[in-house]
C-alpha cells in the first residue's frame, strides 16, 4: 500500500455547489413538488375508478377484438376523404404561409408594423389546434369537408410560416446584397436572391406538415368537418366496438405510410 | 465621368468613416484603393451604390447625382454599376450560369427572371463571359460546388454582364491565396481594359495595387492621404497611409513579381488570352 | 466566334420527362380530387355571408361570463402542469427503453412500439377512451395529456441518446460502473439540457392540447368552448379563443425565456 505523502494539505471534500445554490436548488424542488400537487388538487379523482380501470380496459379490448373487417367497405370514402383534406389544406398553406413568413422575417419585411402583423398572424394560427379550428370553420361553412381544408390550412399557416420565417432570418445576406447592387427591384432580389437559398427549408417544411395534417385529419369529424373522424364517431357512440378497431387499425395505417413517405421525401432533399 | 465631392459618412455612435472624400475620375482608368483596415475603404465603396447611405457630400456618375435617386432612379443607376464582393456573394444554390445571368436582372421583368428566360444577346454574352473568365465547363455547376477562385471569376462576369459604366470591387482577393489572388486581379484589369470600363477597386495587397494599378488612392482615417500614379508610392507614403513598418521586407518589388507569372502553366484561362500574349 | 443564343436551367427532376409526369399527376390529383370530394362550392359562396355574420356576432368579444372562463382556463393550466409533470417522469424509462444503443434488442422493440402507437393517435381518441373508463371530466384530459407529454418527450429522449458519440457511454462502461451508474454519469448530463428544454415547451403546448380535449368532455377550457359554439354564443367563444390565443402566447414568451436562461 503506497503511503500518502503529500507536500501541502489538498482539501479532502468536494462539493458540486455552493451552499447558496443547494439552498436554490432545493427550493426549486419543491416549488415543482408544490405546484405538481396545486395541479392534481382540483382532480376529483374517483379512485375506485383506478381500481375498475383494468377491468374496464380488458372488456373494452375483448368487444374490439376481434375487427370487424366488413366494414372496411364504409371507411373506404371517408379515408380518402380525409387524404383530401390533408393534402388540399397543405397545399393552400403554402401560398398563404410564404408571404406571411416574407414579412414576418426581419430581413426581409417593410417596418415593424408588417413584421409584427406577420407574427401576430402566425402566433394566432399556431396557439388554436386544427380540431379547434374546426368548429369555427364549421359553424361558417357547415359540416363537410371544405370547413376541414380551411381548418387544416388555418393551423399549418403558422407552423410552416414560422419555420419558413427562421430560414429566411438565417440566409446569407451576402448573395442578398449582390443581387441589389444589379439594380433588381424588391420582387426580383426575392425571387433569385431569398427563395433558392430557402427552398429545402421549405420543401422539407411542408412535407413534415403534411404528415402531421393526415393524423390531424382523421379526427376532424368528430366536429364535423368531414374526414373518416364522422364514422369513427358514430361508431364509437353506438359502442360498435368491433367497428372501431377496424377504423384504429385503418387509421394507423395511413399514418404510418404518410410518415414513411414523408420521411423518404425529405431525406432525398436534404 | 465620374466624381466624388465631399463624401462623408458619420455613424449614429460618432464614428466618422469618411470624412469629405474628393475623387474624380475621366475616362477608363483602374483606381486601387488602398489603405489599413478601418480606413473606410469597404465604406466609400458602398456609398458609390448606396449600399451604405451616405451622410452628405454628391457622388455623380455621368450627369446624374447618385445620392439623391428615388428608389427607381437608384435601381437604373444601380444596373450601370457592377460590383465585385470580397466574398464572391453568389447565390449558393444556382448555377453558374444563373448567377451570371443575374447580373441582367435590372434589365429584365420579373416574369422573365422567373421563368428563366433571358434574351437571346444576353445568352450569348454570357456564354462569352464565361468563355472569356474559363468557366465554360462548369456552366451547370452549382456555386457551392466551386473553389474560392472559381466563385470569384463567376463573381467577375456577373458583373460584366452588367455591362457597366463603371466597376466597383471590393477586396476581391481577400479570400484567396496568393496565386490565385494575381490571377484575379489580372483578369479584372484586363477586362475593365478590354471594356473601356473605369473600375475602383479596393486592395490590401499594396505589391498587386502597384503591379496592376494604372492610379493609387490612399485612405487614412477616413480621408485621402494620397492621389498619383503606382510608381509615385514611395515607403514614405505607405508609412503615412499604413503606419510605421519596414516596408522593404514587408513588399517586394514590383519586377520581381512579374518573373513568377511567365511560368504560370495557366490552362484554365481560354485560348483567347494565351493567343494575346504570345502574339504580343 | 459565336455563342449559343439559348439556354435553359436544369431541373430538379433529373429530365424533362419526369418533370412534366409529376406536373400531370399533380393536375390529375386536383381533378381526382374535385370530383370526389362531397365540396358543395354553392356552400362556400353561401358560407361567406354567413362568415361575416359570424364574425360580427364575435366583436366585441363578450366577457360577461369571465368565471366561467376563468375557471375553465385555470382547469386547463392545472391539466397542462400535471400532464407535463407526470408526463416527464414517465418520459425516462420510456425514452430510456427506446434508445437503440442502451438497451437490449427486444426492449428496444417494444419501446419503439409503445411509442409509435401513442403517438399514431391523435389525442382526442385517446380522450375518448379515457373518458369512457374515467367518466367525464378533467381526469381523462390529465391522462390523455401525459399518454400525449410521455410520448413527445420520449421520443425526443430517445433521438438524444441514440444521438450521442458512443465513446462518451464506452467511457463510463469502461470504469466497471453498473448501469445505473452509467445513466447518472454519462447520459444524464448529455440529455438534461434538452430534456428540460422540451419539457418546458410541451408545457405550454399542453395549454393548447388542453383545448382540444375538452371538446370530447375531458375538462379544461375546450369544453367551454365547445359549448359555446353549440349555443351560438359566438361573442363569448371570441373571448375564449382570444384568452386562449394570449395564454398561449405568454406561455411561448415565458417557455422562450427560460429555454435562454439555461443555456
Amino acid at each position: 500500500m503506497t503511503e500518502n505523502t503529500l507536500h501541502h494539505d489538498y482539501p479532502q471534500i468536494w462539493k458540486r455547489y455552493t451552499p447558496m445554490e443547494t439552498l436554490k436548488r432545493y427550493l426549486g424542488y419543491a416549488a415543482i413538488v408544490f405546484i405538481a400537487v396545486w395541479s392534481v388538487s382540483n382532480l376529483e379523482i374517483p379512485w375506485f375508478y383506478f381500481l375498475d380501470a383494468h377491468v374496464q380496459a380488458a372488456d373494452l379490448l375483448e368487444r374490439m377484438v376481434p375487427p370487424h373487417w366488413p366494414f372496411w367497405r364504409k371507411i373506404v370514402d371517408p379515408l380518402i376523404e380525409t387524404l383530401h383534406i390533408a393534402t388540399l389544406g397543405t397545399v393552400f398553406t403554402v401560398f398563404i404561409a410564404f408571404p406571411i413568413a416574407i414579412l414576418s422575417a426581419r430581413n426581409t419585411t417593410f417596418n415593424r408594423t408588417t413584421w409584427f402583423i406577420g407574427r401576430l398572424i402566425l402566433v394566432t394560427s399556431r396557439s388554436v389546434n386544427t380540431v379547434v379550428w374546426g368548429l369555427l370553420f364549421v359553424a361558417i361553412f357547415g359540416p363537410g369537408p371544405v370547413a376541414g381544408i380551411f381548418s387544416v390550412a388555418a393551423r399549418s399557416i403558422g407552423f410552416v410560416g414560422k419555420l419558413i420565417a427562421e430560414a429566411i432570418e438565417e440566409i446569407d445576406h451576402g448573395a442578398v446584397e449582390a443581387i441589389e447592387a444589379t439594380g433588381a427591384s424588391g420582387l426580383k432580389v426575392l425571387l433569385i436572391g431569398v427563395l433558392p437559398q430557402v427552398m429545402p427549408v421549405i420543401m422539407g417544411t411542408i412535407i413534415y406538415r403534411w404528415d402531421i395534417n393526415i393524423r390531424e385529419s382523421t379526427v376532424l369529424g368528430f366536429v364535423g368537418a368531414g374526414g373518416i373522424g364522422i364514422v369513427l364517431y358514430s361508431s364509437i357512440n353506438l359502442f360498435a366496438w368491433h367497428e372501431v378497431s377496424v377504423i384504429l387499425l385503418s387509421i394507423f395505417g395511413v399514418v404510418i405510410v404518410s410518415e414513411y413517405l414523408s420521411i423518404k421525401v425529405r431525406s432525398k432533399i436534404t | 465621368m465620374f466624381t466624388i465631392e465631399g463624401l462623408s459618412k458619420k455613424y449614429p455612435g460618432g464614428v466618422t468613416a469618411l470624412a469629405k472624400i474628393d475623387l474624380q475620375i475621366d475616362g477608363p482608368q483602374v483606381v486601387m484603393i488602398i489603405g489599413s483596415s478601418g480606413a473606410g475603404k469597404s465604406t466609400m465603396i458602398r456609398c458609390i451604390n448606396r449600399l451604405i447611405e451616405p451622410t452628405t457630400g454628391s457622388i455623380k456618375l455621368g450627369d446624374i447625382e447618385i445620392t439623391t435617386l428615388g428608389k427607381r432612379g437608384l435601381r437604373k443607376v444601380r444596373r450601370r454599376i457592377g460590383m465585385i464582393f470580397q466574398e464572391y456573394n453568389l447565390v449558393d444554390r444556382l448555377t453558374v450560369m444563373e448567377n451570371v445571368l443575374s447580373g441582367r436582372l435590372g434589365y429584365v421583368s420579373f416574369w422573365q427572371a422567373y421563368r428563366r428566360k433571358y434574351p437571346p444577346q444576353d445568352i450569348a454574352a454570357a456564354y462569352e463571359l464565361l468563355d472569356r473568365v474559363g468557366l465554360t465547363e462548369s456552366c451547370d455547376v452549382r456555386a457551392d460546388n466551386l473553389s474560392g477562385g472559381q466563385r470569384q471569376r463567376v463573381g467577375i462576369a456577373r458583373a460584366l454582364m452588367q455591362r457597366p459604366d463603371l466597376l466597383l470591387v471590393d477586396e476581391p482577393t481577400a479570400s484567396l491565396d496568393p496565386k490565385t489572388s494575381r490571377q484575379i486581379m489580372r483578369l479584372v484589369v484586363e477586362l475593365a481594359k478590354e471594356r473601356g470600363t473605369p473600375a475602383i477597386v479596393n486592395i490590401h495587397d499594396v505589391a498587386l495595387a502597384r503591379t496592376f494599378a494604372d492610379r493609387v488612392v490612399g485612405l487614412a482615417d477616413g480621408r485621402v492621404a494620397f492621389d498619383g500614379t503606382a510608381a509615385e508610392v514611395t515607403d514614405q507614403v505607405l508609412t503615412d497611409i499604413y503606419g510605421e513598418e519596414d516596408w522593404s521586407t514587408t513588399i517586394k518589388r514590383g519586377d520581381d513579381n512579374d518573373a513568377d507569372d511567365d511560368d504560370d502553366n495557366d490552362e484554365t484561362f481560354s485560348s483567347k488570352t494565351n493567343r494575346e500574349s504570345s502574339a504580343a | 466566334m459565336s455563342y449559343p443564343t439559348t439556354w435553359s436551367p436544369p431541373t430538379f427532376f433529373g429530365n424533362r420527362f419526369v418533370r412534366y409526369a409529376v406536373l400531370l399527376a399533380v393536375i390529375g390529383y386536383f381533378v381526382f380530387s374535385y370530383l370526389t370530394l362531397d365540396a358543395d362550392w354553392q356552400r362556400i359562396l353561401k358560407g361567406i355571408p354567413r362568415a361575416m355574420d359570424i364574425f360580427e356576432r364575435m366583436f366585441p368579444p363578450d366577457f360577461s361570463r369571465w368565471k366561467l372562463l376563468a375557471r375553465g382556463v385555470l382547469e386547463s393550466v392545472q391539466m397542462a402542469f400535471a400532464a407535463s409533470f407526470f408526463g416527464m417522469i414517465i418520459a425516462i424509462p420510456v425514452g430510456l427503453c427506446a434508445a437503440g444503443n442502451l438497451v437490449p434488442k427486444p426492449l428496444y422493440y417494444a419501446g419503439r412500439f409503445f411509442l409509435g402507437v401513442s403517438r399514431t393517435f391523435h389525442e382526442i381518441i385517446i380522450a375518448i377512451f379515457f373518458v369512457k373508463i374515467f367518466g367525464f371530466g378533467p381526469l381523462a384530459g390529465v391522462l390523455t395529456l401525459i399518454v400525449a407529454s410521455f410520448s413527445f418527450i420520449g421520443k425526443m429522449l430517445a433521438e438524444d441518446i441514440e444521438n450521442m458519440r458512443p465513446g462518451k457511454l464506452e467511457a463510463i462502461k469502461a470504469t466497471g460502473a453498473s448501469f445505473p451508474k452509467l445513466l447518472l454519469y454519462a447520459v444524464q448530463p448529455h440529455i438534461l439540457p434538452r430534456y428540460i428544454g422540451v419539457s418546458i415547451y410541451r408545457l405550454d403546448a399542453n395549454i393548447r392540447h388542453s383545448t382540444v380535449v375538452g371538446i370530447v368532455g375531458a375538462g379544461g377550457i375546450g369544453q367551454t368552448l365547445a359549448a359555446s359554439f353549440s349555443r351560438y354564443d359566438y361573442g363569448f367563444s371570441f373571448a375564449i379563443l382570444a384568452t386562449i390565443v394570449s395564454l398561449v402566447f405568454l406561455g411561448e414568451f415565458f417557455s422562450n425565456w427560460i429555454r435562454g436562461r439555461l443555456r
